[in-house]
């Protein structure tokens, strides 16, 4: 089977099983964890962008995503705003703040991005925690509304917010898909290759970083606002750097720098640390030896080892080929 | 006047690595700049790059001062380069480090991705069009769709030749092209670069092969110490008694 066919048939496969999924599991419980899973698979792809695309791993992002879900609270609940606008400004202002962030922290590279970042997400964390009047400190938000109902649709219960939540997350994958295959996407891989000679091929790689960087803070955004829409309660734990560390492990499970790496790294872990909730904190006795072992033996995830074991097979069909017909060439000769 | 160079200099705290360099590169001339190793032929080219700004002097280029502009603005005025390591995208197939190449010379961005506008297409068309015409040209064509880690050292130096290629350079820096291959493989390139010379690009190469150097270059300066110590033509250079001592120590060119 060829990856066409692959893509043709396991795409719409799974497309079918997302949609048909609340219909066949009625447990409440697994619907709400699906559609939790569904926005980290949102923050993923934005964390997939930057990290995994562009080579700037950011460990900002827990920030970021909580900066979208305190926007949405404080838009919705104190301004008492049109939901769908707050949502849309949420966004803007997670964009805004993830632009100027990205001036400064994209001066940087390698490690000192990424201990950088991991200091501007515990910033923006205290500051959550520390700005009482706006975020409510340590109390958080309560009573952060659901959408607003679309007719008879209400999005207090667990069937509609799935759609609308698989529905975000579906937009966010068919852009992530367009971007990736871009020439956009190319300069963003070409930045990851070499620095130098992105440059060198007149690649104003500032510029690209930070459209890259911005568009991956929208979508932690995005993610966000979803989340405390989902939740209706959020407390500044949600920018609190676990998180950052739980998508980072999403990703690596799944495959860094691959499209369909969130998705698999996200559902796999968060259903497998749900069927591990009876050891409470011990299953990271479970999960740390699992997560080394993959980092040794499978570096690029579960979609990223499947991609290059692929690539190695076409890679031989090829020179078995070029080898018969210069096989065949010989024989001519003579 | 095509690029002149006047006094550039560069110091590294207390190392003067490329000191009051004057030079002028000849359009659609093979220029070639020699020197023993640590003589600061690489950093001459990172200063014309625009990799790192120098610390005195000035770079004219058809009369506009290019001197310290970054080196994305540089290759957009159609200068291009090699490295002396290659860095390709090694996980990636031919054609699609060669794609990105012509990225330069097109303007869509990411609304342009996500919408998927006419514009993208066409420019992505002419993208496609540019990397299998610079493949074809450098004698990739049946490489296009095998993975960088997996070709020969010699593929790999013509692919990032490629790459430079799409950028549609007016001028070409190749930093040690013939670096780690065998004669043969030599000769190939060799063609290579004095073909790029008939199609108009001015080339500016920086080798150690003098073989290769006597037979392909217009015109050759040599950098010892950081100073220039002589500029002529390959007959000159051979001839040179100042070039004899400070580059082969003593002995004659072959």
């Amino acid at each position: 089977m060829n990856g066409a066919n692959i893509k043709k048939i396991l795409l719409p496969a799974v497309l079918l099983l997302s949609l048909l999924f609340p219909l066949v599991i009625q447990n409440e419980y697994y619907l709400h964890i699906m559609t939790l899973a569904f926005i980290w698979i949102i923050a993923v792809y934005g964390l997939n962008l930057i990290a995994g695309y562009t080579g700037y791993l950011s460990l900002a992002h827990a920030g970021f995503f909580a900066i979208g879900a305190y926007a949405i609270s404080v838009l919705t609940v104190k301004a008492e705003m049109n939901y769908w606008l707050a949502f849309l400004l949420s966004v803007l202002i997670t964009s805004i703040i993830g632009f100027f962030i990205g001036l400064i922290a994209l001066r940087t590279k390698e490690h000192y991005f990424a201990i950088y970042t991991l200091c501007v997400g515990y910033i923006i964390y205290l500051v959550i925690y520390k700005w009482e009047e706006l975020t409510g400190g340590v109390r958080g938000f309560i009573g952060i509304p659901a959408p607003p109902p679309i007719g008879s649709i209400s999005f207090d219960e667990t069937v509609p917010m799935y759609y609308l939540v698989l529905f975000f997350l579906i937009i966010g994958m068919v852009a992530m898909y367009r971007i990736v295959h871009s020439l956009s996407g190319r300069t963003y891989k070409a930045i990851r290759n070499s620095e130098d000679l992105a440059a060198s091929i007149g690649i104003s790689t500032m510029r690209n970083k930070l459209a890259a960087f911005v568009l991956s803070t929208a979508y932690a955004g995005v993610a966000g606002a979803l989340y405390a829409s989902l939740i209706r309660f959020i407390g500044p734990d949600i920018g609190y750097t676990n998180i950052i560390f739980d998508m980072l492990i999403y990703l690596l499970v799944g495959g860094i720098g691959t499209l369909s790496g969130p998705v698999i790294g996200t559902i796999l872990v968060v259903w497998v640390s749900q069927n591990l909730q009876f050891l409470q904190d011990y299953r990271m006795l479970i999960f740390g030896p699992l997560l080394t072992f993959l980092i040794i033996f499978y570096p690029k995830g579960i979609a990223g080892s499947f991609i290059q074991w692929r690539q190695k097979q076409k890679e031989k069909a090829i020179q078995k080929e070029s080898a018969q017909i210069q096989g065949r060439e010989a024989e001519t000769k003579i | 006047m095509f690029l002149e160079i006047a006094g550039l200099t560069k110091r590294f705290g207390g190392l003067t690595a490329v000191d009051h360099v004057d030079f002028s590169v000849e359009e659609n001339k093979i220029n070639a700049i020699i020197g023993p190793n640590g003589a600061g032929k690489s950093t001459f080219f990172n200063l014309i790059s625009g990799f790192h700004p120098p610390t005195e002097g000035q770079i004219l280029y058809r009369g506009q001062d290019i001197t310290g502009m970054p080196s994305h603005k540089i290759a957009n005025l159609g200068f291009a380069r090699t490295f002396q390591t290659t860095h390709l995208f090694e996980q990636s197939t031919v054609f699609d480090n060669v794609m990105v190449g012509h990225r330069l010379r097109t303007k869509s961005t990411l609304v342009d991705a996500v919408f998927r506008t006419p514009r993208l297409k066409r420019e992505e068309e002419k993208c496609k069009e540019k990397a299998l015409e610079v493949l074809e040209f450098t004698g990739l064509s049946h490489l296009a769709d095998r993975i960088t880690a997996n070709i020969s050292q010699e593929e790999k130096k013509r692919t990032a030749f490629a790459l430079a290629l799409a950028t549609d350079p007016v001028i070409l820096f190749l930093d040690e092209p013939a670096a780690g291959i065998n004669p043969d493989e030599t000769e190939g390139l060799t063609d290579l670069i004095k073909r790029i010379s008939t199609t108009g690009i001015t080339v500016c190469l920086i080798e150690h092969k003098m073989q290769m150097i006597m037979k392909l270059a217009d015109k050759i300066m040599v950098l010892n110490h950081g100073e220039k110590i002589a500029e002529g033509t390959p007959e000159e250079i051979q001839n040179n008694q100042e070039v004899i001592r400070a580059y082969l120590g003593g002995e004659a060119i072959a």
